[in-house]
């Protein structure tokens, strides 16, 4: 059963990364690439990106026939999406156990686990 | 794996219904509540009561050997996990398992809940929705996982257990009964978990807790608080039960907060009479609590423990700080107002018992506070 993982994190934490020194962001990194590889190991990873910060976001939103183009993410929330990571498991628990490691961020940071519908074979 | 959860459930009732039809010629098995194990209890009990019968078999069922066949104890452990998983709402989870592990109709769990049966039926189509679509295991966690777990599906029993103990409604017989499979449901888990100290410690908790039920209302059906509280009325066998709980929990020598609560609930129900209650091991054990477990609530209960211990004016000043995170909830207005009654402040407390009065939704509870206003 797939699933996404999406990582999220406060502005706050966010903005930290970003000013972060070069020792430090390789440290946390560390971190993140060994979830990475110990799961892809496993056999549980599928893929997954990190994605630019907030202020490079943009965001369309489709209303009453019109496409409407603003800057920025689309929720004007404390916290922002910062990757994720496409998964291949057996059940949400397994997911949940991935979730609860995801050690790429600050203290508050979010995994949300949206299973994802599997597209069928055509023809 | 649709079919994990809904089978299940299906088979409990099914098995229920089967084998109440063979009864009559195959004969009440030697072990009724072992059996009763195995089904869902609720509608059987009900079925039972409804016939002659088997009326007698039911004094039998309270006090019979319950352990089950262990497979078919795992399938209800598993159901019972599963119906408490943490990705589904708390709501979600009790209807859930009053539902599909206890056999209560939506109907039923609406009324003991106050709640539309639309409600209901909506939140129970919606969980098994999602049980689907997110692919929640039909299993029983195991290792690191268990802690977790388990504390969520303690959660709603205690939950289940004070929402009948507590009798917030007028139905007052369903409650009661909710209450009473609160504490079956507890025991099955404590049976089939028998090295989990909290699951002991919960049980107790709610034998100590029931033990005073009929002291709490009086004969013309108001409310006794405990202080006030006959205690010649209080279960005593009830009462040892919890005790001995407590100890085969304690002996186990990992407390949590269920052990602490029921330790608390101990030495109330060993105490004569309220002046000669242990204040001081009280306010220990709630101290115990607030380091394993705090929260706004258990600050107020415990700082009510420290206003016969070490006085009102201290208590006082320990609720006030308690008053942003609590401005809404009725019983700490209630709390306070005695506090201030008890340092001589008859115009704050009235104050903040027009407060908790606004607050207050359980009838008997605004009687209480009324009758006070009005001397």
């Amino acid at each position: 059963m797939k699933y996404v993982l999406m990582f999220a994190d406060t502005v706050e934490n966010q903005e930290s990364w970003e000013k972060m020194t070069e020792a430090a962001r390789v440290a946390a990194y560390g971190q993140v690439m060994q979830w990475f590889e110990e799961h892809s190991k496993a056999g549980r990873l599928v893929g997954g990106e990190e994605l630019k910060g907030p202020s490079s976001s943009t965001t369309v939103r489709i209303k009453n026939g019109k496409a409407v183009v603003t800057d920025g993410p689309f929720v004007e929330s404390k916290e922002v999406i910062g990757g994720f990571a496409i998964v291949d498991v057996k059940d949400i628990d397994e997911a949940l156990a991935m979730a609860k490691t995801w050690p790429g961020g600050g203290d508050g940071r979010i995994v949300e686990i949206r299973p994802v519908i599997e597209q069928h074979a055509n023809g | 794996m649709v079919g994990d959860f809904d089978l299940a459930e299906e088979v409990v009732q099914d098995s229920l219904v089967a084998a109440l039809e063979k009864w009559p010629e195959q004969g009440i098995p030697d072990k009724p509540g072992a059996w009763l194990m195995t089904t869902a209890r609720r509608r059987a009990i009900d079925i039972l009561r409804r016939d002659k019968r088997y009326r007698e078999k039911l004094e039998l069922l309270e006090h019979s050997d319950l352990r089950p066949d262990p497979e078919e104890a795992d399938d209800r452990l598993r159901l019972l996990f599963t119906c408490c998983h943490p990705a589904l709402s708390q709501e979600a989870q009790v209807a859930l398992t009053l539902r599909a592990v206890v056999g209560f109709t939506t109907a039923e769990i609406a009324r003991a809940f106050l709640v539309e049966e639309a409600t209901v039926a909506q939140r129970i189509v919606r969980a098994k929705r999602k049980i689907v679509e997110a692919k929640i295991p039909y299993r029983v966690p195991e290792g690191s996982e268990v802690a977790g777990r388990l504390d969520g599906v303690l959660s709603v029993l205690y939950l289940m257990f004070n929402e009948g103990y507590l009798s917030r409604g007028a139905e007052v017989s369903i409650r009661r009964d909710l209450a009473d499979d609160a504490i079956w449901l507890t025991r099955l888990v404590a049976s089939l978990m028998p090295d989990q100290p909290e699951v002991l410690g919960l049980l107790a908790l709610m034998k100590l807790n029931l033990a005073r039920f009929k002291a709490r209302f009086d004969a013309s059906g108001e409310m006794v608080l405990l202080p006030d509280q006959d205690r010649r009325l209080w279960d005593r066998r009830a009462i040892t039960e919890g005790l001995e709980l407590l100890e085969r929990a304690g002996a186990m020598r990992a407390t949590g907060p269920y052990q602490l609560q029921a330790a608390i609930a101990a030495l109330h129900s060993e105490a004569a009479s309220w002046n000669e209650t242990d204040w001081h091991q009280i306010v220990v054990l709630y101290d115990a609590l607030v380091a394993l477990s705090d929260s706004p609530v258990v600050r107020l209960n415990r700082a009510v423990a420290l206003s016969y211990f070490a006085g009102p004016e201290a208590a006082l000043g320990e609720v006030n700080d308690l008053a942003m995170s609590l401005a809404g909830y009725h019983l700490f207005h209630s709390t306070r107002a005695e506090l201030l009654d008890r340092v001589g402040e008859p115009a704050l407390a009235r104050e903040a018992r027009l407060r908790a009065l606004e607050l207050c939704q359980n009838p008997a509870e605004r009687t209480l506070l009324e009758r006070r206003l009005a001397t």
